[in-house]
């Protein structure tokens, strides 16, 4: 296996507010690798957003170490910095297009803070950017005649001008409506397949991770309590703050869903069914074959990142369980028991 | 109407206007090669920002603070001895410059401090994620994204120095103040006076109005 892209070891963050010392990151390991889209996800105030901030260093890690691309980040120069920033785009929650500036010039500025000035080469690699992101009759607006996705758009254009390695997403789609949010997580896709660039993207919903993530974080009071393939941590999450981001996103209630189970008899097992799978026939012969009788306390079928699952919570009633258990796990079920 | 204004030397009040508006463009021009070099480092070296300096800012501040504080009329009186060093006299529309500048420099540094705290944080973010050298944040990001508070900074630094340059007429400065204060005042000639005041009234009307108009013309929100 090829090394990490980037590496984060025992990584600290304190702010100093006058006397006080706040802790915003602990103890952070991550290993992020090339060309996947790597999520962090955690309610506000987690450090997600100083987190991400530590890959281009707009924040300086207070201990831990930071290596990227065999570059010991925090060793580098002011010169060294700058070089550096330019292989990482940035995206932002509220954009941050420059008002003064056309969309065109928005999108050049990286070109020429990295020092094309020449005309031939800078036009160019803009109506090349605009164009592959629809923007090429928008070139000459400025922002604030822009929607939000339009925006956005720019922004992802402007953060892709120097060709970096990596793009860091703080929150791209916070700011926009269901719609826009679909299309612009539908680019990141595509961008990551297109450009084999790497995304690190953070977010406070569920949703987000599951459409475009591979792997997701979970930051919970500055520390990573949970790390792994998207579909593990959101189809199996183990710690509680996974669990509660989970039940959110899925919106549903843990007391209310707490008092439906208890009404119901028997043994309650959660089935979780990914893939083709999901459309498989299966409650009905495997009910038939072991003889037990089955009431859906909940269910759920969704995708992550394209790929279907279905959830569903069962109580089971009569018959012979030990079979019923065999069967599912025949069928490639993961079951899991409740209560 | 006609014999109130008979005795008034119009030819006077014509070589008057032309020593106030030289007055008035001599030192802006100095003033804003000071002052927004100065605003520039008092905004970058303040709290939370690029080169966040306590010590620095807080010394600059003093300095500033110090030299609003100071009634122009006294400024002019204290400075005499720095005016004669640079430019020889500190009689006429040369004479009046420096004392100008220094008063209004300063003034023009606050309000340039002003126009780029108001520039959005994440705009200055989003330029050194992009590898912006300092150079390039303060030339492609501040001042462009500033510029209609700058506009207005101008404006009101120019207004403040028509007065200033009026008041510089009292010890021998030239221009609309000194024949104000000469004729209208000692010699109790009423007419040259208000029209003296007409034409400063004027001539602030017309900045506020320029001033205005560049700022609409700019305008991007």
């Amino acid at each position: 296996m090829p090394p990490p892209l980037i590496e984060l070891v025992s990584i600290a963050k304190t702010y100093k507010t006058g006397k006080t010392e706040v802790p915003a990151l602990q103890d952070i390991n991550l290993e992020i690798e090339a060309g996947e889209v790597f999520g962090v996800i955690g309610p506000s105030g987690a450090g997600k957003s100083s987190l991400l901030r530590l890959i281009n260093l707009l924040e300086k890690p207070t201990s831990g170490r930071l290596r990227a691309d065999a570059l010991e980040l925090t060793a580098l120069n002011p010169a060294g910095l700058r070089r550096w920033r330019r292989q990482v785009g940035m995206i932002f929650q509220h954009f941050n297009l420059l008002t003064s500036k056309t969309v065109a010039e928005n999108v050049a500025l990286p070109l020429r803070f990295a020092g094309i000035r020449r005309g031939p080469e800078l036009r160019e690699r803009v109506t090349e950017l605009l164009a592959r992101f629809d923007l090429s009759t928008l070139a000459q607006r400025y922002p604030a005649q822009l929607s939000g996705g339009q925006k956005q758009r720019v922004g992802i254009a402007r953060a892709l001008a120097c060709r970096p390695k990596i793009l860091l997403c703080d929150e791209p789609t916070s700011a926009l409506d269901p719609q826009t949010t679909k299309a612009v997580l539908a680019l990141l896709n595509a961008i990551n397949r297109e450009f084999g660039l790497t995304i690190v993207l953070i977010t406070h919903e569920m949703d987000v991770i599951r459409q475009v993530c591979d792997r997701v974080a979970v930051l919970d009071g500055g520390r990573c309590v949970e790390v792994g393939p998207v579909a593990e941590v959101l189809l199996h999450p183990r710690h509680p703050a996974t669990r509660r981001l989970v039940l959110e996103s899925e919106k549903v209630d843990e007391t209310e869903q707490g008092k439906d189970l208890a009404q119901s008899g028997g043994p309650i097992f959660r089935l979780t069914l990914r893939g083709e799978a999901t459309y498989e026939p299966l409650l009905g012969s495997v009910a038939q074959a072991a003889g037990v009788d089955y009431s859906i306390l909940s269910g759920r079928i969704d995708r992550i990142k394209g790929v279907p699952y279905g959830q569903l919570t069962l109580a089971l009633v009569g018959g012979d369980l030990s079979t019923a258990l065999a069967q599912f796990a025949e069928r490639g079920v993961h079951v899991e028991r409740l209560r | 109407m006609a014999l109130w204004f008979r005795d008034i030397d119009w030819g006077q009040i014509a070589q008057a206007t032309l020593e106030t508006l030289q007055m008035l463009s001599g030192s802006l021009v100095f003033v804003v090669v000071l002052g927004l070099p100065l605003g520039i480092v008092l905004f970058l070296t303040g709290n939370g920002q690029r080169w966040a300096q306590p010590g620095v800012y807080r010394g600059l501040s003093l300095l500033v603070n110090v030299i609003r504080s100071m009634p122009f009329v006294i400024l002019l009186i204290l400075l005499i001895p720095v005016t004669v060093a640079i430019t020889g006299t500190s009689l006429g529309v040369v004479g009046a410059i420096p004392p100008l500048v220094i008063a209004a420099a300063p003034f023009f540094a606050r309000l340039v401090e002003t126009a780029l705290r108001e520039v959005e944080p994440g705009l200055i973010e989003a330029a050194l994620a992009m590898g912006a050298s300092d150079a390039q944040l303060i030339m492609a990001v501040l001042l462009p994204e500033a510029r209609r508070g700058l506009i207005a900074a101008v404006t009101v630094t120019s207004i403040a120095l028509v007065s200033d340059a009026a008041m510089s007429g009292a010890i021998g400065g030239g221009g609309l103040g000194d024949l104000a204060i000469r004729y209208g005042y000692q010699r109790f000639q009423t007419n040259v006076m208000v029209v003296t005041v007409l034409l400063l009234l004027a001539l602030v009307q017309t900045l506020q109005f320029i001033g205005d108009r560049l700022v609409v013309h700019f305008s991007r929100k």
